[in-house]
């Protein structure tokens, strides 16, 4: 199993910082193995280059297991790669072929700058959160967890937005560099939950505003976030962020 | 009730500062009677929270309101991406919506047996008495828990309670409670209270008067050291399982806050004490960077087997049932495949020692759904596994519908940590240690869906009184980052950065790692025995070494430098490494997950000495390259009856 060897000719963005010009430099890797996950490969990689004592590439990575959104990879032009509803640290070599060119980019939007190599700055992203993400409510002043039933219908659909790992390959996708979706995924999940109900208006409005700011676009409904999202988040949130937002200048 | 008393004494040093009368009452008496800031005067107080998983977000948050200035720190690019994010199988109180006997004494009970009796009771008790307010918060944040037809919520039975106390949203528990303590973080961060500072990594502590007033951090983005004070330093930084090199923790997870700390006057408490989780996914190649968690809840309808006859290499499906042992059925009829954690480890350990491993490295056995499928219908174990059976597919290229998981015991959690007394803070006054980074509730083990429990506990209902009782008491003058002992460990660290960048040898730092890991795995891992640990304390010294000698760290200081942080973070595993090698070898019993093969009983399970180790260690730094000093706290058992856990 483990003896299966690919060779790979992998393309990679390289920067030295955000106020340097960036390029491409092609790496050949011959002992790449299906089995590992496209991060151990980069790890591997990592690994000759500095017994060679050449600089390794650096890539933003933790959890390793799709759940904490740090890694960002733009794998041959799809964000997090082929695999739909997988993480770039999810996807394994078995998903590319011996002898394949691989080209690999950080994520590109304005809002959210390069720091080295393949690692962007996405603090927008926590910006927008922090403008209305949130229900406020003070430690130790909560009802009992009980008080209020929910329907499980409505439980299971916000759980279903909440499920974001706000990674940001929806932006990264979207040919307008929109952050619809994240921001959708929020304001839906709290527009189905009654704790969300008092600071509908003011959520919906401060954190597409937030959005705005940022820089980020539009959205034009090209639904290509939806398509590279890895945790399937449903453009639906983007159409109930909408709703909310009308509702909120109406009232 | 039985009252334990050890040989030794109780060190000078360890105040554990447990508030009298009975046990039901201690908290709420503390509350009561401890000084209070007032509100005008908090706002005068900057306080340090090192760390954004479960216990520091929910503490820099709830400080915040009350109106304290933080200032909070983190190594990822957002605090919402903490270690925290990734747990998944659910978090306990004591509730008791399913009307199924669940009380605070049981859940309190519980987890003090589950800990093989070597956790504080007082806390332990806090920390039940304080878990339903965590439910309420959590549902008050609009974290979507799992909800029943009715509308109520949803609870279930994990991790070898015999009880229904487990709150959980579908197998994301973790992401869902961090996103919430992110939430009201990120509301504080709006409001101004909360200084965030992601990508900055504290590299130090700095203790003027022997008082935790500041620390050094350094930015991971553009290199610069910087200084912070304050009047509290909250380290709310996790655990180092990752000094064994595989381990189901985040890469980034590592231990160099808690240990620069420990340098710096803090004591490490049980340091040897890790859990050992049993259900994860085996290694696959020398390429492995990490191992996947598959959640526990999968022992409640998955059966472990191994084949009968040592080196069966036959398909699973192909083995007929006369030729399965099914091992923790057959040796522990009552608790099956629901045995807790240590057991469950050490039994498929025993199996494959033995030759009946399976795959290709005979390092695995089976979890395996086809009667649970066969009972319930592909449907409902989809609905109730979908996502950890998908990740499971993903990983591997196999589907578990259709042929059983092969899992393997992998390092999970660990129980030790920096000691603290019954305020979180630890025996340097102003530094307080939350969560997972702190020694202090889970004794040798710790139970299913308590550490979420705990890192919430503290943050959310522990620290905002304890610490509000440190600053009245203290009345902190404000220090200046100009003082002689901010510039002199900005220094040192200085000098270690420079050190590591001029190294130009010729291994990398991985390769110090994998071999840490593997005398760590080898030899304090799930089995210890006196002539492997003295072996690896050898081997740790000379690795060390070694390190300073032929590694090699590429880049430069003052841009991103994965490595350097790595190299950074390595060196601390590996002294902190030789330390729980140290603390596994004095401990002369098995207790929880630390076994020892010297002591166990007839039928091989962990045996204790109440007589001489009803205590905990606590070491204390006594310079490089010397042997730290060994201080105990006797643990006083007022309100349990130890007994030897039995499972059969
Ligand atoms: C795969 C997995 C599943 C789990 N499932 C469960 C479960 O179902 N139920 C349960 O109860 N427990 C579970 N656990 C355990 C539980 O998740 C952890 O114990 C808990 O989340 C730890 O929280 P914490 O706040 O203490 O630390 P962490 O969440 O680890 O946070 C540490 C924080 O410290 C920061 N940090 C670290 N070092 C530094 C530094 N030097 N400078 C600045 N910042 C630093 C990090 O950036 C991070 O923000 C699981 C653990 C794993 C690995
Ligand atoms: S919506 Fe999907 S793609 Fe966008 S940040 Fe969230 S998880 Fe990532
Ligand atoms: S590394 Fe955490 S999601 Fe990929």
């Amino acid at each position: 199993m483990s003896s299966e060897k690919m060779k790979l000719t992998l393309r990679v963005w390289k920067q030295k910082d955000g106020a340097s010009k960036g390029r491409f430099e092609n790496y050949v890797l011959e002992d790449a193995n299906p089995h590992m996950s496209f991060l151990e490969m980069l790890d591997h990689l990592n690994e000759k280059l500095m017994k060679e004592k050449k600089e390794p590439i650096e890539f933003d990575h933790d959890c390793r297991e799709g759940i904490c959104g740090s890694c960002n990879l733009m794998i041959n032009g799809i964000a997090h790669g082929p695999q739909q509803k997988t993480a770039a640290c999810q996807l394994h070599m078995r998903h590319f072929k011996d002898g394949d060119l691989i080209t690999i980019e950080p994520w590109r939007a304005t809002a959210f700058p390069i720091i080295k190599d393949l690692v962007v700055n996405r603090y927008a992203l926590d910006r927008i959160m922090a403008a209305g993400g949130y229900v406020s409510v003070g430690t130790n002043s909560a009802p009992d967890a009980n008080a209020i039933p929910i329907k499980k219908r409505d439980a299971d659909l916000a759980m279903d937005f909440a499920t974001c790992i706000g990674c940001g390959a929806c932006v990264a996708a979207c040919p307008n560099a929109s952050a619809s979706l994240f921001t959708g995924a929020k304001i839906a999940q709290f527009s189905l939950l009654p704790q969300g109900g008092p600071e509908r208006k003011r959520r919906v409005v401060n954190m597409v505003d937030q959005m705005e700011k940022e820089g980020f676009g539009d959205c034009s409904n090209y639904a290509e976030c939806e398509a590279v999202c890895p945790v399937g988040i449903s453009i639906d949130a983007i159409a109930r962020m909408r709703r909310e937002y009308m509702g909120a200048m109406k009232g | 009730m039985q009252n334990v008393k050890t040989n030794l004494k109780t060190s000078d040093k360890l105040d554990a500062k447990i508030p009298a009368g009975p046990i039901q009452e201690k908290w709420s008496n503390h509350k009561n009677t401890i000084r209070l800031v007032n509100p005008n005067n908090k706002r005068k107080h900057t306080v340090i929270v090192v760390g954004t998983g479960l216990a520091g977000a929910s503490a820099a948050a709830s400080l915040a309101e009350l109106g304290y200035n933080v200032k909070a720190f983190c190594i990822q690019d957002s605090a919402r991406r903490a270690h925290s994010i990734a747990a998944q199988g659910g978090i306990n109180a004591a509730k008791n919506y399913p009307n199924d006997g669940d009380s605070v004494w049981r859940l309190f009970y519980d987890t003090v047996k589950g800990g093989d009796y070597r956790a504080r009771e007082a806390n332990v008790y806090r920390l039940a008495e304080v878990s339903n307010a965590i439910i309420d918060q959590c549902v008050a944040q609009g974290v979507p828990f799992a909800r029943e037809y009715g509308g109520l919520l949803s609870n279930r039975s994990f991790g070898g309670a015999q009880l229904s106390r487990t709150f959980y949203a579908r197998g994301q528990t973790g992401q869902q409670l961090l996103l919430g303590a992110y939430s009201a973080l990120s509301k504080e961060v709006h409001s101004g209270k909360v200084e965030m500072f992601a990508r900055e990594e504290m590299l130090d502590l700095v203790v003027i008067d022997g008082k935790a007033k500041g620390i050094i951090t350094r930015n991971l983005v553009n290199g610069k050291i910087n200084r912070h004070a304050a009047d509290a330093v909250l380290l709310c930084t996790g655990g180092y399982g990752n000094v064994y090199y595989l381990s189901t923790n985040a890469k980034n997870s590592n231990a160099t806050a808690a240990w620069r700390c420990y340098k710096r006057g803090a004591m490490f408490g049980n340091p040897s004490f890790t859990q050992i989780h049993p259900t994860c996914i085996p290694v696959s190649g020398e390429y492995q960077s990490k191992l996947t968690l598959m959640s526990e809840s999968l022992r409640n309808d998955g059966r472990v087997w191994v084949p009968e006859k040592p080196g069966d290499k036959r398909a699973p499906n192909d083995i007929p049932e006369n030729e399965r042992d099914y091992f923790l059925e057959r040796r522990y009829p009552s608790f099956g495949n629901l045995v807790p954690r240590d057991v469950a480890s050490r039994n498929a350990k025993y199996v494959c020692d033995d030759g009946k491993g399976v795959g290709e490295s005979g390092l695995a056995v089976y979890l395996d759904f086809r009667d649970a499928i066969k009972r319930d219908g592909e449907n409902t174990i989809r609905e109730k596994y979908g996502n950890l059976f998908d990740m499971y597919h993903k990983i591997t290229d196999e589907n578990p519908y259709k042929v059983p998981m092969r899992i393997f015991p992998a390092v999970h959690y660990t129980m030790g940590g920096l000691w603290v007394d019954y305020n979180l803070m630890s025996n340097v006054p102003g530094l307080f240690v939350l969560g997972e980074a702190n020694f202090s509730d889970h004794g040798a083990n710790r139970l299913g869906a308590s550490a979420l429990m705990q890192g919430l506990a503290d943050g959310y209902f522990v620290i905002p009184y304890t610490l509000g009782d440190y600053i009245a008491g203290e009345r902190p003058e404000p220090v200046s980052t100009d003082h002689e002992a901010f510039k002199a460990v900005e220094h040192e660290n200085i000098e270690r950065i420079d050190k590591l960048l001029k190294s130009n040898g010729t291994k990398t730092v991985l390769d110090y790692h994998r071999h840490l890991g593997k005398l760590m795995w080898d030899h304090v891992g799930m089995s210890r025995n006196k002539e492997g640990l003295e072996k690896a304390i050898k081997e740790i010294a000379a690795l060390k070494e070694d390190f300073w000698e032929n590694v090699y760290v590429p880049g430069e200081q003052s841009t991103y430098n994965k490595y350097l942080e790595y190299a950074f973070r390595v060196v601390d595993f590996m002294e902190l490494g030789e330390l729980m090698a140290r603390d596994a070898l004095v401990r002369e019993e098995s207790c929880g997950g630390h076994f020892r093969e010297e002591y166990q009983t007839e039928e091989g399970e962990a045996l204790r000495d109440d007589e001489n180790f009803a205590h905990v260690t606590a070491w204390e730094f006594a310079g490089e390259n010397k042997v730290p000093e060994r201080h105990i706290e006797n643990l006083e058992f007022e309100n349990v009856k130890l007994t030897q856990r039995s499972y059969k």
